[in-house]
């Protein structure tokens, strides 16, 4: 987890997420989202922040063994990580083309898999890292700016 | 318009948020698809859609949609209606194609919550 001074963090929590179950896939984001509401953050803000979470909750139920996700708000931003041990990536720069998917039938079902998530991720962040090691896992870390 | 005149208009079922007919909307964004709905639907828009999974409900709270319009006649499962209650979003039913229903709120002043995709826009 990110590394801030404790009076620099007004929140902090980690979430577990279970890779392949997709009745729980999304709480997470929606209890990201009213801690924002509560902390007081404005709406474009709490928003973001849980489009990024769901985004990247889905994935890592879409495809991960299991996850978590840690949140951590300091005065100026709202950190979102979202780590999981799974195939991992083979090519980032792949991935991150809007329609490139390799999601499964039963993903598609349901009305992903179209290829949106990473570049949405990105889109929706001020700041985006990933990083993927094959047959080990995926990290992404969004930051979104709270002005 | 007012909640209240969608569901007029598209003679439609209000099956959860009977309270939010008051509700005042003037956007719609209408797919199947559960990415576009997250890359371009926008905060307050009505969302018209054929998919009544929990996912749905899920992401009209991250994205602060107004109201779900089910086209089509679809039956909402147990656990989504459950989740609307939970979440407070309205959900209404109308037998009208995803086309029909869309057209007939056009008609009516309701417009599109972006007009086109342009390409690599990025957006919030």
């Amino acid at each position: 987890m990110a590394v801030h001074a404790p009076e620099n963090i007004l929140h902090q929590h980690s979430f577990d997420i279970e890779g392949g179950n997709f009745t729980n896939a999304g709480t997470v984001s929606t209890r990201i989202k009213s801690i924002l509401k509560q902390i007081g953050l404005p709406d474009n803000v709490v928003r973001k922040s849980a489009i990024v979470c769901y985004e990247s909750e889905i994935n890592i139920v879409s495809y991960a063994r299991k996850g978590v996700i840690n949140l951590i708000v300091t005065p100026k931003t709202v950190e979102i990580e979202a780590i999981d041990e799974g195939p991992g990536i083979p090519n980032i720069e792949l991935a991150m083309q809007q329609g490139y998917s390799t999601a499964n039938q039963h993903i598609r079902e349901m009305g992903f898999g179209a290829g949106m998530g990473l570049h949405n991720i990105k889109c929706f962040s001020d700041k985006f890292d990933i990083s993927s090691e094959v047959d080990k896992g995926t990290f992404l870390k969004m930051i979104i700016n709270t002005p | 318009m007012k909640l209240r005149e969608v569901q007029e208009i598209l003679n439609a079922d209000i099956i959860v948020g009977q309270e939010k007919l008051d509700m005042e909307v003037k956007t719609a964004f209408g797919a199947d698809l559960m990415s576009d709905v997250l890359a371009f639907a926008k905060a307050g828009s009505l969302l018209l859609t054929g998919l009544t999974n929990t996912q749905v409900i899920r992401i009209a709270n991250v994205l602060d949609i107004a109201a779900i319009i089910l086209v089509r006649g679809k039956k909402v499962p147990a656990e989504t209606l459950s989740l609307a209650k939970d979440l407070q979003i309205p959900i209404l039913t109308t037998k009208y194609i995803l086309f029909e229903t869309a057209g007939r709120l056009y008609a009516k002043g309701i417009v599109g919550c972006l007009e086109k995709v342009e390409s690599g826009s990025a957006r919030t």
